[in-house]
């Protein structure tokens, strides 16, 4: 399956890019196992989803829980908690 | 009539409150929030998601509009670079009420902080950056408006 994902604020920093498109292995099937597949990736990832607790996300513009599925899902935003005002 | 904007320009507020004015509401009630020029910050960047911030804030300024007795609601965000001083967000209600006015206020900056999709990050005259991380009493704040 084939999945765009937007990176914000310090996660984008750290992953280098703003968005990639990336080819899901067997068993990413939701949002925290994308975490942790993105993690174990390479070094940039690793950096970036440290702490998959300060990690938020957003499947095709709606806000999202961790264990939110895939399934269906064109673009996944990935991101801290939010800080505006 | 609600506006909602997400913005890199800076924000004219006499513009926003002669459109207000111009309504002939009974009471306005406001809120301007501006970078804090306090330990050495030279600037601060709002990043933000081009369609989810916008859409973020009229999802927000509809559900004020939909809980109070509103007759005109702005609400505008910056997002990039500002120095200290500059106005980053404003948010204008009003209602033939002032109670109604002021509750929406209050309403609406309680829980952008909490519900939209805008990060702060700031720099230091030492050269120093560093993105802000959420204040606990954000949360409590925007969760008073749950009933």
């Amino acid at each position: 399956m084939t999945l765009q994902i937007a990176y914000f604020a310090w996660v984008r920093e750290r992953m280098g890019v703003a968005d990639e498109t990336v080819d899901l292995p067997a068993g990413v099937t939701n949002v925290s196992s994308l975490v942790a597949w993105l993690a174990a990736r390479d070094a940039r990832g690793q950096v970036a989803f440290a702490e998959p607790q300060r990690i938020r996300a957003a499947i095709d513009g709606v806000m999202m829980g961790l264990d939110a599925p895939l399934a269906g899902a064109r673009e996944v935003a990935l991101f801290p908690p939010v800080t505006g005002g | 009539m609600i506006r909602v904007a997400v913005q890199p320009a800076a924000i004219d507020i006499a513009a926003e409150l002669d459109l207000h004015d111009a309504g002939g509401h009974g009471a306005s009630a406001s809120f301007i929030g501006r970078v804090r020029g306090d330990g050495d910050l030279t600037e601060l960047f709002l990043d933000h998601h081009p369609a989810m911030t916008a859409a973020g804030l009229a999802d927000l300024a509809h559900a004020a509009a939909d809980r109070w007795q509103l007759s005109a609601l702005t609400l505008i965000h910056r997002v990039g670079a500002m120095v200290p001083g500059e106005t980053i967000v404003f948010v204008l209600t009003s209602s033939p009420h002032r109670a109604e006015a002021l509750a929406a206020c209050e309403f609406l900056i309680d829980r952008l902080k909490t519900d939209v999709m805008l990060w702060k990050r700031e720099t230091f005259v030492d050269g120093r950056v560093r993105w802000v991380e959420p204040r606990e009493g954000d949360g409590t704040r925007a969760d008073r408006w749950n009933a």
